[in-house]
């Protein structure tokens, strides 16, 4: 250490100025570290560009060779037969994700509420760590709960002309796994409301509800529009709970109804791959490229929730 | 305390002294409804884990050790998760050795280095968008790049990667887990308050030095947390193996390999064998052995997170 911070030697005699960027060595020390760093940046953005190249190459392979007849028919996704009806796909995403959402979107902005509004801060640093940790059960787990449990104690109790797999039963299983994020998303909204807006509104002679409601909600709509953003761009993308909750395997039908057996778009490719058929070996047939067909779509439709819900984020961000 | 804290904590305390005796029915029954729908959240977690627990335990009475150092068998009674442990720990190896140096040393330039401009603005929103990509999509880029283009398949084992091998499914999940990486450094490094910064100038260091011996100490907790925290979530990803071809049946042999043999032949991970058990027929498989394989997943994921979050809430230092 002290050597390196001795007075530089190469600054000129006469000069008035003392050049603090010292020796040469340190000079190139540094220039090679940032050389080193700045390559890494570099991997990380050729990873984007990876992604978007390897989808890009492939589905549009797929979409010349595929008549738009078999692409939107609403009849079925059986792609080891030639049918790739994306609307079935579409369907059983859609559904999933609003399942998802009609379980997660209250339980979440309850939590969050109560941890932002009305948990004394002991109960919030207890309560918190739990949700840190629900956050992170991973997927497959879930699914198995899924099958388990949701879908017989759940969903054929209440509905029992449910089939034992269902999207309904999938839905949950990702409604449960979503929580955590909107939860956490909506609490930091929430909190980012200045304390002076809750005081002006007591001072006012508002009650607790009325402020909550009337003042601290609209003030972080944003936010919570985010955390709800950021939870149906996860659902979408969920794939183990509805590749082992919903049930079809490799192939399904059109349906509107949640309580029948389904694929989503993440299952899809989860369950295409699963095989050791065409679809693992060497060849690269339509079934191999409607995988990537299916992932670009995903990463679309997923990048632009998230880049949505950035948006949404940041204007909290600025506001206070 | 944080400031926030003692904050809130006088808030609620003139709020109860502004309700009096009051009764308001209204906000009764909504602060009930709050406190229902955290219950019910924190309950499901509850209950997955007794479900898993109770179907589970009966493999660790009945086989105690040998689950864990069985191979895949086609006989449920035999099935063990000694490969899938193997393979587990291989990837988050090639994991902490790929994913950590890279995602920690592109923090420390965003943070430290780059210039405040439109293009690492830029850079930023991209690492962001990185993060909510769903791993089903990072397996694609698995099997299109480390598994096709620079492996060759299974059965010639050549090639950068060898095809379907652990390398590949360690790269992949390296690259899934990376964005979480770069955000929770970042996180860090930003904590440490820039006079720190600031005095090693003054006293004439360059910014190497400063990063190394002030920035990078002080921000260590931080990022050690993320690390574990995104080292779990590999752990536990199924999507992405499924892709890059972590095997999947019930029953496999990598011969006469040594260690270092076996990353470059056919693997399983954890997640991988839970998914293959969970779609057997027999029960033996569907419920017990997935229970039992699912609590050992468990027991890893949150032993990491859960030392990821004390060791926070521990070396968080409020400056």
């Amino acid at each position: 250490m002290t050597s390196t911070l001795t007075t530089p030697t190469n600054a000129p005699r006469d000069s008035p100025f003392v050049d603090l960027s010292g020796n040469s060595r340190r000079r190139w020390r540094e220039r090679r570290v940032k050389i080193f760093l700045i390559s890494s940046v570099v991997v990380t953005l050729l990873i984007s560009i990876a992604i978007i190249a390897s989808l890009l190459g492939q589905s549009i392979d797929f979409v010349t060779t595929i008549p738009l007849d078999k692409l939107w028919n609403f009849e079925q996704w059986a792609p080891r037969i030639g049918d790739f009806d994306i609307a079935t796909l579409f369907m059983g995403s859609l559904l999933v994700t609003v399942v998802a959402m009609i379980i997660a979107a209250p339980l979440g902005l309850g939590a969050a509420i109560y941890l932002a509004e009305y948990a004394s801060p002991r109960v919030r640093r207890t309560v918190k760590p739990f949700l840190e940790v629900m956050a992170g059960i991973p997927s497959i787990v879930l699914g198995f709960f899924a099958i388990a449990w949701i879908g017989p104690e759940i969903v054929q109790k209440l509905f029992t002309e449910a089939s034992a797999f269902s999207l309904a039963a999938a839905g949950i299983g990702v409604g449960l796994l979503v929580i955590p994020l909107i939860a956490s998303v909506s609490e930091d909204a929430l909190r980012a409301v200045p304390l002076s807006l809750r005081e002006a509104s007591y001072g006012l002679g508002a009650r607790k509800l009325t402020t909550i409601v009337r003042v601290i909600f609209p003030a972080a709509i944003s936010g919570i529009v985010a955390a709800m953003m950021l939870g149906i761009s996860r659902a979408i993308g969920e794939t183990m709970v509805v590749t082992l909750a919903a049930g079809a395997y490799g192939e399904a039908n059109f349906t509107t109804n949640p309580l029948d057996v389904g694929m989503t778009v993440t299952s899809g490719i989860a369950t295409l791959a699963s095989g050791t058929d065409q679809v693992a070996g060497p060849s690269g047939g339509s079934a191999y490229n409607s995988l990537f067909f299916l992932g670009l779509l995903l990463f679309i439709v997923t990048f632009t929730l998230n880049i949505v819900g950035e948006l949404f984020v940041r204007r909290i961000r600025e506001r206070y | 305390m944080s400031t926030r804290d003692v904050e809130v904590s006088k808030r609620i305390t003139v709020e109860r002294s502004l309700q009096g005796r009051r009764f308001q029915p209204a906000n009764i029954i909504f602060e009930i409804g709050l406190i229902i729908s955290l219950l019910a959240s924190l309950g499901f977690v509850l209950l997955l884990l007794a479900t898993v627990f109770s179907d589970g335990i009966s493999v660790f009475e009945q086989r105690g050790l040998s689950f864990f150092t069985s191979n895949l068998s086609r006989i449920p009674g035999d099935a063990g998760i000694a490969q899938a442990l193997f393979g587990s720990v291989a990837l988050a190896v090639i994991v902490t050795i790929v994913a950590f140096p890279l995602g920690i040393s592109t923090a420390i330039y965003l943070e430290e280095y780059a210039p405040d401009n439109r293009w690492m603005q830029l850079v930023r929103l991209n690492i962001r968008n990185l993060a909510g990509v769903p791993s089903v999509v990072y397996g694609l880029l698995g099997l299109a790049i480390f598994v096709k283009l620079l492996g060759t398949d299974m059965a010639n084992g050549s090639g950068l990667t060898g095809g379907r091998t652990l390398i590949s499914g360690g790269l992949t999940l390296s690259v899934l887990v990376l964005p979480i990486v770069i955000i929770t450094s970042s996180e860090a490094l930003r904590a440490v308050p820039y006079s720190l910064r600031e005095g090693a100038y003054g006293v004439g260091a360059t910014k190497w030095e400063v990063t190394k011996k002030l920035v990078l100490p002080n921000a260590l907790p931080g990022i050690i947390t993320g690390a574990v925290l995104s080292l779990s979530r590999a752990i536990g990803e199924t999507a992405p193996l499924i892709l890059v071809g972590a095997f999947y049946g019930t029953f496999f042999t990598t011969g006469d390999t040594g260690t270092l043999g076996k990353f470059t032949t056919t693997y399983t991970a954890l997640p991988q064998v839970i998914y293959q058990w969970a779609t057997e027929a027999q029960s033996e498989f569907n419920v017990q052995l997935t229970s039992a394989a699912i609590c050992v997943l468990i027991a890893l994921t949150f032993v990491a997170n859960i030392g990821a979050i004390l060791l926070r809430n521990r070396y968080e230092k409020r400056w």
